[in-house]
């Protein structure tokens, strides 16, 4: 894609951009979507840390058999809380940060649409999770149902705290909304002046699929958090078998959102991880077009294969068999994907800064967890997999290796452009070998213990699993402090310490976010490049 | 930029050799130790059928993985700035787009075809010869045979001090139950699940057996297990505190064999009712002595072995007012149970002796030391009379 | 182009039309767990008399009662198992004891397994389509007449009745 910029982007005229307001209010305020998408990612690491403390604590608890550390109904609080930050607060809100700092960068636009609807959808977040952290001090506890709070354990046998917890999703809901209806505005009407829909960056496509899907489900969980809401305080019985309800449509409504959820994860990460491998690889991608269509049909089936997390729940062979199939089918899009990645490379010319070391591990390990989910869609296997730690497995590799890699090759890439200042590659490697070997023994002993017949959500368990239990806390412990690695490494950038970057940044990179100055200015693209 | 490229690559080699020679440690270990780290191949045809199917799938997943993490580290080794690539500029063809399109459908029909006929057996629970109701309650599971008057709970066997760390933990940990689930070789046995409070989950891996209990509603399934033998499980399904403290243990014995435990429990059944019919008196020390014990197994799990319970979860029963004061009142909420909560009505589980002795230690333990006596006749009279 | 509040009008409204969705999906699901027999539901009328019967084969069916854990209240079915034509009306009986000392209103939720062969058991008169009140110490015996319908697919040889007994709303603490 080649751009022609016109005059905004001289470095001299910046200078007269550069005013920003100081202080707490220039935060608090904010419509700038470079200082809220500075927030997210801010928040979003804040998260990824209470999360992972409280992983630690589930791992602490598991790294012996017997009870050490804790009493199982706050083991319980910890999985479900846990679980709740590391979607609703780390995952989810670092795409929005760097969707508000990335999209308006790519297609060619001075800010995002609604720029004070933005600085809304992040402020909302901070009450929203305070509110939910605030119910683990409480009498009775935090939420202790999984994340996933099926009725009637969240409804008519769940603590007081639930008024909390539904409350905390509307808000996450409420923000996530206005997010996805930002970034699909301002990606329908913010464009440059030839950035037609087949010239956008797939980071921006993934995102705006993304949006719609968010868009499509979001209030699908808000009604099922409010049946949850009314089951519980108001009488009615949407899922109590007594007053005419069923427990099982719980779970369908919930998993009719937490499917396209999944997919709200990693989409944004398939976009990223597709900037940086034909950069890396001085290649263009290959499959732009298959690519599109591969992430919209993901999106689109997403909405087809709700069943396959309720196998056991007793349905007619024949749903079995269509969600079995249906799962199945989204191997086809999703292998397209990790072919076309392979190919980009192929006959390139490649080097490996820490981005695209990120980005190959992703390849890799999301293909395992990816591979491990075609082996979960098969229903009759599935009966054994079912609720195991071979799901913990599997959904940590997606997550993890998968969502969260790809977020952290893209802070990596993205960082020299935002900071102006490259991060220290060496520290940054360091970062990644640890995390490479740390998050492979914390997850993929999973997969036998759960084969062999580990349960999920349980604070011990029987004496065969002890060994790798074990292994798997060190590898726990590990992976969190190489975390540290990362932080050191953001603040540096964030502190200006290091060798100032270049404009382009990547001798391979493309697209016009690398046609502005390093670090990019506070207001850019006030006047609109035109793209050829 | 040069330094950091070829640490980089040294790195990726060096991590490949890793990685390569991990995968071959751990698929050895997997082969070597079978059972604790690969799915049972269990005891019946389905679950033959189903390990079968996980391993095919397996083996096809590894084959996939290899050839295309091959290609990716090929290309990494091969098309490296480093070693003098110049990038090409291609960047899509419609024939290997078709290709790699086409030829994972032909895999996933290939993996469909055995998985739905493995399936359709599964769920074939027709024409069985025994029939066992399955009911799962908040952290026990209860066993009524629909061919035979015997019926009962199994709950958790493993000492508390196991679980607490004060005394060493059996090979059994966390597995074995106080009775049973009994059933006989060769004969179709036919399960009805369902649930009293939460949704819960019935699982045997050597019968690949795994199917939700919940309330209201029923679910079905089957085995026919030949091989006798003690086969454990657990509930998969989150059902609350105690969730990872629900075994599940099946007991197959020979036909024979099985008609004599069968015979043997109508008569010990037959002998409980009327021994709880007479009621007889019990002494301080016999209640106390069998309410210890009952409370242990009943009770403990939720208002703890110190009485004081959770706060906020499960109140404490050391100097609750009920418990001290109330004595109508604690007989009705511990027979009946209290609606909407973990309280179960325990005149289900327990003998009126039970009821009774577990009434007086809760009201003599932990300093509660009321004096008061509740005999099995008070239990009686509470069930006759009704809430 | 369409302009940036008319793109977050219809936006919206796709939110809201997909949190009535979330509602929707209670009588949507309702009726598709009639269609494909989801968790062994029955219909809540009484269903047409038979058209005929089917003297080729018979199917077994199997009662269960059980009372909620809160229910003070005995319930059985009083015949566990008969083997019946389908088409061939049949009348079981369950006795339900109220053991509480005071009145209480109760409901019966119907379950059947297979959950597919559901919609082919018809109850042409149930105590589970209306509530039922009994006072205090009142024992009575509960009719269901039923008939399996004859294009019941021939795979199905045994089926469950379940009932489940609740507190109704009326009475209930919750």
């Amino acid at each position: 894609m080649s751009t022609e910029q016109t005059g905004a982007l001289h470095p001299g005229e910046h200078l007269d951009h550069e005013h920003k307001p100081r202080g707490i209010t220039r935060w608090l305020y904010s419509t700038n979507h470079k200082d809220i998408g500075t927030l997210y990612l801010l928040f979003s690491l804040a998260m990824l840390f209470i999360g992972g403390s409280l992983a630690m604590v589930i791992r602490a608890e598991l790294f012996q058999p017997g009870l050490q550390f804790v009493d199982p109904h706050f083991f319980n609080q910890m999985t479900t809380v846990h679980g709740l930050v590391m979607v609703f607060g780390a995952v989810m809100p670092a795409f929005v940060g760097l969707a508000n700092w990335m999209v308006p960068l790519m297609i060619g636009a001075p800010d995002m649409a609604l720029p004070r609807v933005n600085n809304w959808s992040f402020w909302i977040l901070p009450c929203a999770f305070a509110i939910l952290l605030s119910t683990l001090f409480m009498e009775g506890g935090a939420p202790a149902a999984g994340w996933t709070f099926y009725a009637p354990l969240s409804t008519t046998y769940s603590s007081d705290s639930t008024a909390f917890f539904v409350l905390a999703v509307h808000l996450m809901g409420v923000s996530s909304i206005m997010g996805a209806i930002n970034i699909i505005v301002t990606i329908f009407n913010m464009r440059a002046p030839g950035m037609t829909w087949m010239k956008l960056p797939l980071f921006v496509w993934t995102w705006l699929i993304t949006a719609f899907l968010l868009i499509a489900v979001m209030p699908v969980l808000a009604g099922v958090v409010t049946m949850v809401l009314t089951d519980k305080y108001f009488g009615t019985s949407f899922f109590d078998a007594a007053g005419g309800g069923d427990p099982v449509m719980f779970q369908h409504i919930f998993w009719f959102f937490g499917h396209p959820e999944v997919y709200i994860m990693i989409l944004p990460a398939f976009g990223i991880i597709s900037a940086i491998i034909p950069t890396f690889a001085r290649k263009p991608l290959f499959g732009y077009e298959s690519m599109v269509v591969a992430t919209a049909s993901i999106a689109i089936l997403s909405f087809l294969v709700w069943g396959h997390h309720m196998f056991t729940v007793g349905m007619p062979v024949a749903a079995e068999l269509f969600f079995m199939y249906a799962t199945m089918l989204i191997a086809v899009p999703t292998g397209v994907k990790v072919f076309n990645w392979v190919a980009t490379m192929w006959r390139g010319s490649m080097t490996f800064e820490v981005p695209m070391m990120f980005a190959l591990a992703f390849i890799v390990l999301f293909t395992i967890g990816g591979l491990s989910g075609l082996m979960l869609a098969i229903t009759p296997a599935d009966f054994q997999y079912q609720d195991t730690y071979f799901v913990v497995a599997h959904f940590h590799y997606v997550l993890v290796t998968g969502a969260v890699f790809g977020i952290i090759a893209g802070v990596y890439y993205w960082l020299p452009k935002w900071t102006g200042v490259m991060y220290s590659e060496r520290l940054a490697q360091t970062h990644f070998w640890c995390s490479l070997v740390s998050v492979n023994i914390l997850f993929f002993p999973m997969h036998f213990v759960g084969l062999a017949g580990m349960p999920r959500r349980i604070p011990d368990y029987a004496l065969q699993f002890a060994d790798l239990n074990a292994l798997m806390s060190i590898g726990g412990l590990l992976f969190g402090l190489s975390q540290l690695l990362f932080v050191w490494g953001v603040v540096r950038c964030m502190r200006g310490v290091g060798d100032k970057a270049s404009d382009r940044v990547w001798e391979g990179a493309q697209g016009l976010e690398w046609e502005i100055p390093s670090p990019a200015p506070y207001h850019t693209f006030e006047t609109p490049p035109v793209v050829k | 930029m040069r330094h950091h490229i070829l640490s980089a690559l040294y790195s990726a080699r060096y991590s490949r050799l890793c990685l390569g020679g991990l995968f071959m440690f751990l698929c050895q270990a997997a082969i070597a130790q079978e059972s604790r780290y690969n799915m049972t191949r269990g005891v019946t045809e389905i679950s033959q059928r189903v390990y079968g199917l996980h391993m095919t799938i397996f083996y096809i997943c590894v084959v996939i993985a290899i050839i295309v993490f091959g290609l990716m580290f090929w290309s990494i080794v091969r098309h490296r700035k480093s070693a003098g690539a110049v990038p090409a500029q291609f960047h899509g063809s419609m024939k290997i787009e078709l290709l790699w399109t086409a030829i994972p459908v032909v895999i996933l029909v290939v993996m469909a075809i055995p998985a739905t006929q493995a399936l359709i057996a599964m769920e074939d629970a027709s024409e069985s010869d025994l029939t066992v109701l399955v009911t799962g309650s908040q952290w026990k599971w209860h066993y009524k045979y629909l061919d035979y008057p015997i019926e009962y709970f199994s709950v958790l066997a493993t000492p508390r001090a196991q679980i607490s760390n004060e005394a060493e933990k059996d090979a059994l940990y966390l597995l074995e139950v106080d009775k049973p689930l009994v059933i006989p070789t060769g004969k179709k046995v036919r399960f009805l699940l369902t649930a009293d409070d939460v949704i819960h989950s019935w699982w045997v891996p050597d019968f690949a057996i795994k199917k939700d209990a919940i309330p209201g509603f029923i679910n079905e399934t089957w085995t026919r297990v030949d091989k006798p033998g003690l086969y454990y499980g657990k509930c998969a399904e989150l059902c609350g505190r105690d969730h990872g403290f629900m075994p599940v243990a099946v007991e197959v014995k020979s036909e024979a064999d099985f008609e004599a435990w069968a015979a043997e429990q109508v008569a010990l059944q037959e002998a409980a009712r009327t021994a709880d019919a007479a009621a007889t008196p019990m002494s301080m020390d016999e209640l106390m002595t069998l309410g210890e014990k009952v409370y242990g197994t009943a009770c403990a799990v939720c208002h703890q072995a110190s009485g004081e319970g959770l706060p906020g979860v499960f109140p404490g029963l050391k100097g609750s007012a009920m418990v001290t004061a109330d004595i109508p009142g604690h007989i009705r909420i511990v027979v009946f149970g209290k609606a909407g909560t973990a309280m179960q009505a325990f005149a289900r589980q327990l003998s009126t002796s039970e009821l009774a002795a577990v009434i007086t230690y809760e009201r003599n333990a932990w300093g509660n030391d009321t004096g008061d006596m509740v005999q099995p006749a008070d239990v009686a009279a509470a069930i006759q009379g009704g809430e | 182009m369409t302009s940036n509040a008319s793109l977050v009008r219809r936006l919206l409204l796709v939110c809201v039309a997909m949190f009535g969705f979330g509602f929707a999906m209670v009588p949507l699901y309702d009726v598709f767990c009639r269609i494909t027999g989801i968790n062994g539901k029955t219909e809540g009328v009484a269903a047409a008399q038979p058209a005929g019967v089917d003297l080729s084969r018979e199917v077994s069916v199997e009662f269960l009662a059980r009372s909620d854990a809160d229910m003070p209240w005995t319930f059985v079915p009083l015949t566990e198992r008969v083997r019946i034509h389908p088409g061939d009306l049949q009348i079981v009986e369950f006795e339900v004891a109220n053991r509480s000392g005071e009145a209480l209103v109760a409901t019966a939720v119907p379950s059947v397994s297979p959950g597919e062969a559901a919609r082919y058991f018809k109850k042409i008169e149930c105590f589970c389509f209306e509530e039922q009140a009994l006072a205090a110490g009142e024992t009575r015996s509960m009719p269901v007449q039923f008939y399996i319908d004859p294009a019941l697919p021939e795979r199905f040889r045994n089926m469950t009745l379940s009932y489940r007994l609740y507190k109704s709303a009326h009475t209930a603490s919750r």
